[in-house]
């Protein structure tokens, strides 16, 4: 936010941190803990899991090299175009649902009356489920014959949910639109708030109403935050798997069965590592590389600041 | 001085309040007309969020055999509470234990450690080392680490750890470092080098200052952090599939699969068990909602 922290009134002794010249590479080791656990649990797998894709290995028995077998057969199974398919649907759709409900709702929830706070916490409770508590209340919710569409005999409520491909696309991104909507509009609000108040007093001397000020300043302002939300969404959404495996287990007829996924279900249940380890790479080079995107899209500038918090 | 600083950036209401709310004030003849659109949107939106939880509530205490006749959106008549019964029954209490032990072995080093890192990236003078140790969790924050459980699952089983509570342990520690680093270094950046000046004059070691002088002025984040990284561990789904296997290592979220598996077609026994797994987060939450509201929104909206 390098916009709106040099207008935000900071306190005036605030100094770049380590400009101060004093020779402190003694810290070093202070980050060694950290560091070991990274390197052992998240930067040797992540080496792991290119190692493994040009491996066989049944999850129990030997390792054996495969050269790029299983690259070959990821690649020429259209099961991946599908399940890439149903990733990007997934990242897109939720994407476009929550950010314009999160934005509208930050705002609103920015505002200053108390009852606005009390909405903000009720907003929150969702988050705090587990995403497998979540998928299993609304399974029962929705079920055809016992759940609250079937109860309540509404026609529109009482689909089979979960059993057409189309719905249950639907059904996923609703839950997880439930879930992180409020998640966003905290991070919105927070966006809202840094806005100079002098902004708005101008706009209102040159007689804005409204709607002209939500869309010349208030937009324009989140720019960074929305890449932030954004960034959040988009990298995140490649990792809903607890929500859509218990939910639906990637069907009806591998509807939901994204990338993630595909993963499990190759390598934990078809007990092929190797084939898993080649989903697990596109996985993280998709991560990667829509992470670049967006920072490029955020523009220099904002990714010192998001990233670094400059 | 500075303590009040970073509170204010922790409570995200910095004194002066938000935007809106005052110029608000700044026009008494035209605020009267409310902002209709974003109001109708708020109150759906509670709608959307409290009708699911309140038919999860209300079921959990019905029958099952009254369930199918009743109206679904009528509290019971008759309330019971056989089904939280046949819940703790099915050993709930021991994977709640193995939830609370995970949880806690997880995030309290992770914090801890999070903590000395982020104060060594900032305070360090960034050297070499440092910076690439930087750069190596931002880049963590980009990676689905969930894409890593292959070889995590592979290393576990050498370490002759599979199907033990340290199994689950150990990575949670690690996925949980890029985001509380970030955060962390982010509050600590916000403390006056004035206040780490005169430390360094009354003789403090750098030890000395991060205990006595950032570790207090950066308390609100670190209750924020710690909030939030509990409740990715004790909602963590992946991590228990994968690499447990005996009931008697259950943690909640695989219990409570197991146990819709086991009793689906009871429907209000099985809302039971979601309630009962998230009681203790929602305690949580009302004890500690301020902090870690306002914390994720500072945290984030830098």
């Amino acid at each position: 936010m390098s916009t709106a922290s040099t207008t935000v009134p900071r306190p005036p002794l605030k100094v770049v941190a380590g400009s101060t010249g004093r020779k402190t590479g003694s810290l070093a080791w202070m980050t060694l803990p950290a560091v070991i656990m990274f390197v052992a649990f998240g930067i040797i797998p992540l080496i792991g899991v290119f190692y493994l894709s040009f491996m066989n290995w049944d999850g129990i028995g030997d390792i054996t090299p495969a050269g790029f077998s299983n690259w070959t057969a990821v690649l020429a199974d259209s099961a991946l175009v599908s399940a890439l398919w149903k990733t990007f649907l997934v990242m897109f759709l939720s994407w476009a649902v929550q950010t314009p409900l999160s934005i509208l709702l930050g705002v609103f929830i920015a505002g200053n009356q108390k009852y606005r706070a009390v909405f903000a916490v009720i907003y929150f409770v969702p988050l705090l489920l587990s995403a497998a508590a979540i998928s299993i209340a609304y399974k029962a919710l929705l079920d055809p014959n016992f759940g609250l569409g079937a109860g309540l005999g509404i026609g529109f409520l009482t689909q089979n949910w979960l059993g057409e491909p189309a719905l249950a696309m639907g059904v996923v991104i609703f839950i997880v639109s439930w879930q992180f909507v409020p998640f966003h509009s905290l991070i919105y609000q927070g966006g809202v708030r840094q806005i100079p108040v002098s902004m708005y007093e101008a706009a209102q001397i040159d007689g804005a109403g409204r709607m002209r000020q939500f869309f010349s300043i208030t937009l324009p302002q989140l720019k960074y935050t929305i890449i932030t939300s954004s960034t959040l969404m988009i990298v995140g959404s490649l990792t809903f798997f607890d929500l859509i495996f218990v939910l639906t287990g990637g069907g009806p007829s591998d509807a939901t069965r994204v990338l993630a996924l595909d993963m499990y279900l190759r390598g934990f249940r078809g007990n092929n590592m190797g084939q898993a380890s080649v989903i697990a790479v596109i996985l993280v080079l998709v991560g990667l590389a829509l992470a670049l995107i967006l920072r490029r899209l955020g523009g220099k500038d904002s990714n010192a600041s998001q990233l670094e918090g400059a | 001085m500075a303590t009040n600083y970073v509170d204010n950036a922790a409570s995200g209401t910095a004194a002066g309040s938000g935007p809106r709310g005052s110029s608000a004030d700044l026009r008494p003849s035209k605020r009267a007309r409310p902002n209709v659109p974003a109001g109708v949107m708020s109150v759906v939106w509670l709608l959307i969020v409290i009708v699911p939880i309140y038919w999860i509530v209300i079921t959990s205490f019905k029958s099952s055999a009254g369930y199918y006749g009743s109206n679904p959106m009528a509290p019971s008549t008759d309330p019971t509470l056989a089904n939280y019964q046949l819940v703790l029954e099915s050993d709930f209490a021991r994977y709640f234990l193995n939830s609370m032990i995970v949880t806690i072995g997880s995030v309290v080093p992770a914090v801890l450690f999070s903590f000395m890192a982020a104060f060594a990236i900032v305070r360090g003078g960034g050297g070499r080392y440092l910076r690439t140790v930087n750069s190596m969790f931002l880049m963590g924050l980009a990676i689905p680490l969930q894409a890593t459980i292959i070889p995590v699952y592979l290393i576990i089983i050498k370490l002759q750890l599979y199907d033990t509570l340290q199994a689950l342990i150990l990575p949670s520690i690690a996925f949980s470092l890029p985001l509380t680093i970030l955060i962390l270094s982010n509050f600590i950046r916000d403390v006056p080098n004035e206040l780490f000046e005169s430390m360094r004059l009354d003789g403090s070691s750098e030890w000395g200052t991060m205990w006595r002088l950032a570790f207090p002025l950066t308390k609100p984040a670190l209750v924020t952090v710690t909030i939030y990284q509990a409740l990715q561990v004790w909602n963590s789904f992946l991590l228990p599939l994968v690499l447990t296997q005996s009931p008697d290592k259950r943690v909640l979220p695989l219990a409570l699969w197991t146990f819709q598996g086991q009793y689906s077609v009871n429907i209000p026994a099985v809302l039971a068990s979601v309630m009962l797994t998230t009681l203790p987060i929602l305690a949580l939450y009302i004890i500690g909602r301020r902090q870690l509201l306002s914390g994720l929104t500072a945290g984030f909206s830098k």
